[in-house]
């Protein structure tokens, strides 16, 4: 795992309060690259009922990495996209595959975003990650 | 006046801490909470008396039956309709599919069936099917865009332009807790023989409908939105016409006698009960009524008046707050905005706060369409909810939106 995500691992874990805690995720939220209008397509979208989620995963296949682009319309969902992009960013598949994403998330207490009932896409976009990290890798 | 401190003992959910908060429940539009002796129903059917029904020379078999049977009775004393008029289906969902399906065969190509812009899915997606089946056209009553209700004299235009064949709508909305004016367009209608179906989903728990003075032909609730179980909703249907239709479901304890070349089915509401019923679900839902019985009606309605005037007065004060619809005549259920806060937002930093409300588009995208927004936070109140709630549930709002600003 790299440093940057590390950094922001501690930031959260160490958050005094709930407030904090989520105001931290807003933040990080804001950090992420708005993705252009244009990309903002129904066909990017990550199904989902309780927010929008567009998402566009690349394999750079001479630097080996996956390039992730992902965007939503509320500042929670876009918070926790930022935390997964400093999680999954400049790995190359094998790496992502050994990540474990839930117990990441539940060691910030952020578990309950992966649940079912959500239906924000988070899970939706780990599970994509992670296909096209196990595709890259064979 | 109610005394609502005995009231919530008996809700054992209630006294729950979620996120080290008490639990604040402001989403029963979406279910209500259970009293204990609805709890306790179900323990004891399966601990007791668990057989089933319609079936059992024996003891059991009896026990069971009778209760069973005496639910449907507490349920048709409850809406003042006679038992044999009330059919147990899986929710409200289930029986407006078994209208849509059962009254596709009266409709001739043409033939107009007319909603409301308030409706549930559920209340607009059968008739659509229906109209792609048998070439009926599917109306819509608008919303008016100052009021956010519907308004009676464009409803009535509505009814003598398109002399509807059916007219189905809601008591109250799901979304924005609207009573709508259904006493005035049910009478309008016998203009045309109309045939009048109720979305009572909302409706049942707050408004305690009586069929013989509303006079509709149809009326649909689910019990797990009136204290009961999940998994069971009823019909109610004025008999003739309720028989009149023909089977939904086919199969066991719905026949009178089968061979392999026809089968000859029972009467309403047998002929729509096919196969073995939830009968816990129905018991504990008698005693849901039984518990409803206890609690006087005129001291809820006083009560959740309050309430709703309360927290609407409350909200209002709160400057980029938009509130949504009918804001006098309604079941206890606000829809709000703030500034251009995403919902989602402001719904999970107040469950950090252990407060339950829902967000989204609430199954009524055609509604969101005609506001022109994506989706509210809900917050939908029953009797069981306090004062003190809604005093904290303000101060809880305003943290949380200071995190947004």
């Amino acid at each position: 795992m790299n440093d940057s995500y590390i950094n922001v691992k501690n930031q959260i874990t160490q958050a005094g309060s709930w407030q904090e805690k989520y105001r931290e995720i807003m933040t990080l939220g804001k950090e992420l690259p708005v993705l252009p209008q244009e990309l903002k397509v129904d066909s990017a979208i990550v199904d989902g009922c309780e927010s929008n989620v567009w998402l566009y995963i690349n394999f750079n296949n001479e630097e080996r990495k996956l390039l992730i682009a992902a965007d939503s319309d509320t500042r929670i969902v876009k918070g926790l996209l930022s935390i997964i992009l400093y999680l999954y960013s400049d790995l190359t598949p094998n790496q992502i595959l050994l990540i474990d994403a839930n117990k990441e998330f539940e060691e910030m207490a952020l578990l309950k975003h992966l649940s079912p009932s959500r239906g924000n896409g988070i899970k939706a976009i780990l599970n994509e990650i992670n296909r096209k990290a196990y595709l890259m890798n064979k | 006046m109610l005394d609502i401190d005995k009231v919530r003992k008996k809700f054992p959910i209630l006294k729950q801490v979620v996120n080290k908060q008490p639990l604040i429940y402001f989403d029963s539009g979406a279910t209500s909470q259970k009293p204990q002796c609805v709890i306790d129903s179900i323990n004891y059917f399966y601990s007791n008396s668990n057989s089933n029904v319609h079936r059992g020379i024996h003891t059991l078999g009896d026990r069971a039956t009778v209760s069973y049977e005496e639910a449907r009775n507490k349920v048709a004393k409850f809406i003042n309709a006679q038992a044999k008029e009330i059919v147990w289906t899986k929710g409200a969902t289930e029986s407006l599919n078994l209208l849509a399906n059962g009254l596709s065969n009266f409709l001739h190509p043409g033939d107009v069936i007319l909603i409301s812009a308030l409706e549930h899915h559920a209340n607009i997606v059968p008739w659509q099917q229906v109209c792609a089946n048998t070439g009926a056209i599917l109306k819509i009553i608008p919303l008016d865009e100052t009021t956010e209700k519907i308004k009676l004299e464009t409803t009535y235009q509505l009814i003598d332009l398109y002399k509807p064949k059916i007219l189905s709508i809601s008591h109250a909305s799901n979304t924005l807790g609207n009573i709508q004016p259904i006493t005035d367009i049910i009478q309008y209608s016998k203009k045309y023989q109309t045939i009048t179906i109720i979305d009572g989903a909302q409706a049942f728990m707050h408004l305690r409908p009586d069929m013989l003075k509303l006079n509709c032909d149809f009326y649909v609730f689910s019990a797990h939105k009136s204290l009961g179980p999940t998994g069971l909703g009823g019909l109610y249907g004025k008999y003739e016409l309720l028989n009149s239709l023909p089977v939904y479901q086919t199969g066991g304890e719905m026949i009178k006698s089968v061979s392999f070349d026809t089968s000859t089915f029972t009467d309403a509401p047998g002929k729509f009960e096919a196969g073995t019923p939830n009968i816990s679900g129905v018991i504990s839902f008698g005693c849901a009524i039984d518990f409803m019985n206890k609690i006087d009606f005129l001291d809820q309605k006083t009560h959740e008046k309050s309430l709703f005037i309360y927290l609407k007065s409350q909200l209002e004060k709160i400057s980029g707050i938009i509130l949504y619809g009918d804001l006098e005549l309604n079941i206890g259920t606000i829809s709000f905005n703030y500034k251009n806060e995403h919902p989602f937002d402001i719904a999970t930093l107040l469950d950090q706060c252990g407060i339950a409300v829902r967000v989204g588009n609430h199954c009524t995208q055609p509604l969101m369409r005609c506001l022109n927004i994506e989706g509210t936070v809900r917050i939908s109140l029953a009797f069981y909810n306090t004062k003190n709630e809604i005093q904290q549930f303000i101060i809880h709002l305003k943290q949380c939106l200071s995190l947004l600003d």
